[in-house]
């Protein structure tokens, strides 16, 4: 008896501890090791930060070369002072992961394809394997290499990549397991020592974001469906009232490279029939990657000085993508937004000049069909013989189950991103190699690193002129007075339309051939009306550009942007605060006198009829108690899909969208009636039904969201800023703010202005910035998320480029932390 | 007097050994103070399962009263206890006690048999 109970309870112990130690699964996904988890020595209770925690401390590392102080602000702000470079970039790696290890690491594994060696091949209803073969097959990897290869090849950017790899990796190497981010506790995993080759990752990842959006495939598939009269009218080049970039005259130059349509390109390319597999829509970067940024000269402030002001649009996520921070040295002291990962003060201003970005949004990525010998994909058909393809083999990881391969053959233009086992959902049997600018060997890194210690414009211009890929409109203001903006990066030069469809790969009559000069890119510096301005438009007057420049460029932000600061005179820092934050819809203003002129009020029912004259008499600001501003963006997708709907959904595949403007001057111009074909009755009775009809269908919508109380628009588009794991409880969900596509404040969904900044460029340098966040990665902390508030209500923070005796002596700083030798 | 030195050091040495081991090697030592401190059955699991369920049940209010409920808040709706921070703290000591209490009551057992 005694000896079953003894052999029973400890067979329950080690039976409990055996279930306590080990993940468990629940609905699909795994839960952490419950005994490990909840143990308040080791478990999550130990990233429970005191809410008066201080962040002092005295270090020493063999790695540095000499003394490092850094003082932390009242925001938990780093303010770094090193002796030398090398040591401002190791302790910037320091710092970085100690705030921010779980998301820079996690962001590399999903840049990598490796997400299943963490997360199994699938969890809770996402499949992961899925992303992984999707990053692999793109040839992020493949392009990481060559990136890395580009950055270890520059001195300055080995050094400074070498220190901050060796800043993150002493900080790891001194955690003990109950020191892990709470990330890693929960999904039972460790981190990874870092790696220059991650940081390239990283960079590639924000090329893939920015630089990686494309429709070939439904632009495809819209061809199969349109007459190239319908397409051009919906999928118009560029919008005729594109306030563009630059607007200098360009320049002329000998021996511009002459690019030629190939011979075939009627029957082969500007055909209308074959269909295409689509591609999975799942995996995208966000279109609405916009930003906006300007300067004005001091021709038009009130202190005579430049101000610059930048707001990236990115996704907006917690942990944030930034990290805010100053670093000096005898080379530089810059004050900015870095991205952790990386040695990079990416966005910001130093003791001479400031600087902001945004994105080109131009198209480099294309598609070509190759025609293999045999499924063993050895060998296509290429210029009239079979060239042999290497073999690449990615090897995917997947946590509890045995490894997944996936052979990709790489062609002269690329990795063939699909073939037959790739989407497998629906077989067309075809291979198709992806071309792409970030496939190929730059160092955008080194452009950064140039340009945060820029003391000029020259300098800032050799700086900017390396940079290649994500291309950016890189704006610029400095303290003598001058404002400028380049578009900087690498592009093909194409012919009219070339890349938009997926091309035929049989020859090199289809491949790029030339990049387009750098004269041919030109900054506009110091223009007479006093200031620069980009909102991702059109860079320069396509009319006249000689190559075909495709991209998915904006309309109304830049518009609007323009419209303001031709008139604004006396700006201070205050005004720049409001037009950032501006909630006004310029399509609205645009579009809503059309749809009202083509709604047939007799045929609206009384609540219809109420909800008509909301809209009418809307003041169209996207503010959040709008209702206005709902019923306009219902009516408006709700018309779009009417009107065009018949024609491009009738394929059942995915298609491009069609944009609000092109709805608008296909009105204005009664192109309309290029769509009325299906169509019995007029035309214009047609687009009458088609507008009113619309709109009597979304007042169900209306009537639910007024029951369930979510009219107005803030509540309506329902922000918030998601955890990078979407687990609710990490995330701050329905955050009740203004915005949208198409505003100056961006704020949609999940995605906007990820950090606004306006710099005035005073002696003293009067600078404001926010972002949607905080300081630390961890959710345990109290600076987690606690600029979320001030951002969302349009408030700025005062930020200083202090010096080490100023910021020393402030009195709520939150710790100082001394690195030495 | 002997259930509270069993209560203290199941604590105390509970406290020490994930120091230097995994999480739950107070369980070893919790089997240890049982084997050497003789009690009943009952009062062996009672002392054993008390002094982790104070000690796991102490260490986390503290933590979350100077976090604020921040993170257990989190935590609870994850799990899912409600939200309630009070009632994760009960969880997060009722598992301490319970494996301390097991290893306890076995241990008191298998000296029995030797006596």
């Amino acid at each position: 008896m005694r000896i079953f109970g003894c052999v029973f309870f400890a067979a329950i112990t080690i039976v409990l501890i055996y279930f306590l130690d080990n993940q468990l699964t629940l609905n699909g996904s795994k839960t952490p090791r419950f005994g490990f988890f909840l143990s308040p020595q080791k478990g999550f209770w130990q990233n429970a930060e005191p809410a008066n925690a201080n962040f002092n401390g005295n270090f020493n590392f063999t790695q540095l070369l000499g003394k490092t102080e850094v003082y932390f602000d009242e925001r938990l702000v780093p303010h770094v002072y090193a002796e030398n470079e090398h040591d401002a970039w190791f302790v910037q790696g320091y710092l970085h992961a100690k705030f921010r290890l779980w998301q820079m690491d996690f962001q590399t594994y999903a840049a990598a394809g490796r997400l299943s060696e963490i997360m199994g091949d699938s969890s809770s209803g996402t499949n992961f394997l899925k992303i992984d073969k999707f990053f692999r097959r793109l040839g992020m990897v493949y392009g990481a290499e060559k990136t890395l290869h580009a950055m270890e090849s520059d001195p300055q950017t080995k050094s400074a990549c070498d220190a901050y790899t060796a800043g993150v990796n002493t900080y790891i190497n001194s955690l003990d397991e109950k020191d892990y981010p709470l990330e890693y506790k929960l999904l039972n995993y460790r981190p990874e020592l870092w790696t220059n080759m991650k940081s390239a990752l990283l960079v590639k990842y924000m090329s893939y974001d920015l630089a990686g959006y494309e429709q070939d495939f439904e632009r495809t598939n819209a061809k199969a469906l349109l007459t190239k009269a319908q397409y051009e009218a919906l999928f118009p080049y560029v919008e005729d009232s594109t306030q563009l970039i630059i607007t200098d005259a360009l320049p002329k130059i000998k021996d511009q490279p002459v690019v030629t349509i190939p011979s075939t390109a009627d029957s082969l390319y500007f055909n209308y029939k074959a269909l295409v597999a689509p591609l999975d829509s799942a995996i995208k970067p966000d279109k609405n990657n916009g930003s906006n940024n300007w300067a004005v000269a001091g021709s038009k402030t009130k202190s005579g000085r430049p101000i610059l002001c930048n707001d990236p649009h990115l996704g907006l996520n917690l942990p944030s993508l930034w990290y805010e921070m100053q670093i000096s040295t005898p080379a530089f002291n810059v004050y900015g937004v870095s991205l952790p990962g990386a040695p990079n003060i990416l966005i910001g201003f130093n003791n001479n000049c400031a600087w902001g970005l945004t994105n080109a949004e131009r198209d480099v990525r294309d598609y070509y069909e190759i025609k293999f010998r045999d499924s063993t994909m050895q060998q296509y058909w290429y210029n009239g013989v079979w060239q042999n393809a290497e073999m690449r083999n990615e090897i995917i990881k997947i946590r509890s189950k045995p490894n997944d391969t996936e052979h990709i053959a790489i062609t002269v233009f690329g990795p063939v991103m699909y073939d037959p086992h790739y989407p497998d959902k629906l077989h067309t049997n075809k291979y198709y190699a992806c071309h792409w600018q970030a496939h190929n060997e730059s160092n955008e890194l080194g452009s950064i690193l140039k340009l945060l210690r820029a003391k000029n414009y020259t300098d800032y211009l050799e700086a900017t002129s390396t940079f290649e890929c994500p291309s950016q409109n890189f704006v610029f203001a400095d303290k003598p007075g001058d404002i400028a903006i380049h578009q900087a990066g690498k592009f093909p030069a194409l012919w009219y339309r070339q890349g938009d469809f997926i091309m035929p790969g049989f020859d090199s009559s289809y491949a790029w051939q030339a990049y387009i000069p750098d004269s041919l890119q030109p900054v506009m510096h110091n223009p007479e009306r006093g200031f620069v301005s980009s909102a991702n438009q059109a860079p320069y007057d396509t009319k006249i550009y000689p190559y075909y420049i495709p991209a998915y460029f904006s309309l109304y932000r830049g518009w609007l942007i323009n419209r303001n600061l031709s008139f604004m005179q006396n700006i201070t820092t205050d005004d720049m605060e409001r037009l950032q934050t501006s909630f006004y819809n310029l399509l609205a203003e645009k579009a809503l006198p059309v749809l009202l002129n083509n709604v047939s009020f007799s045929k609206l029912n009384k609540t219809e009829k109420n909800y008509l004259t909301v809209v009418s008499s809307w003041n169209l600001e996207n503010d959040s108690a709008s209702i206005g501003a709902t019923v306009f963006k219902l009516w408006m997708d709700s018309s779009i899909s009417k009107i065009y709907g018949d024609e491009l959904n009738s394929s059942g595949l995915p298609v491009p969208n069609v944009e609000p403007a092109a709805l608008l001057k296909n009105i204005e111009k009664d192109s309309a009636k290029l769509f009325a074909d299906d169509i019995s009755t007029s035309e214009k009775e047609t687009l009458e039904e088609d507008i009113t009809a619309a709109f009597k269908s979304i007042v169900p919508v209306l009537e639910k969201a007024k029951r369930d109380g979510v009219i107005e628009w803030g509540k309506f588009k329902d922000g918030g800023i998601a955890h990078l794991l979407k687990i609710p409880a990490f995330s701050r969900l329905h955050v009740n703010a203004g915005g949208g596509v198409n505003i100056i404040n961006a704020f949609g969904k999940d995605h906007g202005p990820s950090w606004r900044m306006i710099v005035e460029l005073t002696d003293d340098i009067n600078a404001y910035g926010v972002y949607p966040g905080g300081q630390s990665g961890n959710p345990g902390s109290k600076y987690y998320d606690d600029f979320i508030n001030t951002w969302a209500a349009g408030k700025y923070y005062r930020i200083h480029l202090y010096d080490k005796q100023t910021i020393s002596s402030q009195k709520n700083n939150l710790g100082v932390m001394i690195f030495v030798k | 007097m002997k259930f509270i030195v069993v209560v203290l050091l199941t604590a105390l040495l509970g406290y020490a050994a994930p120091l230097y081991f995994t999480w739950w090697s107070f369980a070893i030592t919790s089997f240890i103070i049982a084997l050497f401190v003789h009690q009943k059955a009952f009062a062996t699991f009672a002392a054993t399962f008390s002094g982790l369920f104070l000690l796991w049940g102490i260490m986390a209010m503290l933590i979350d009263n100077a976090n604020n409920h921040l993170l257990s808040q989190k935590i609870a709706t994850i799990l899912p206890l409600n939200g309630s921070s009070l009632l994760l703290i009960l969880v997060t000591a009722l598992i301490g006690g319970l494996i301390s209490g097991f290893a306890g009551l076995s241990a008191s057992l298998a000296r029995k048999i030797n006596t």
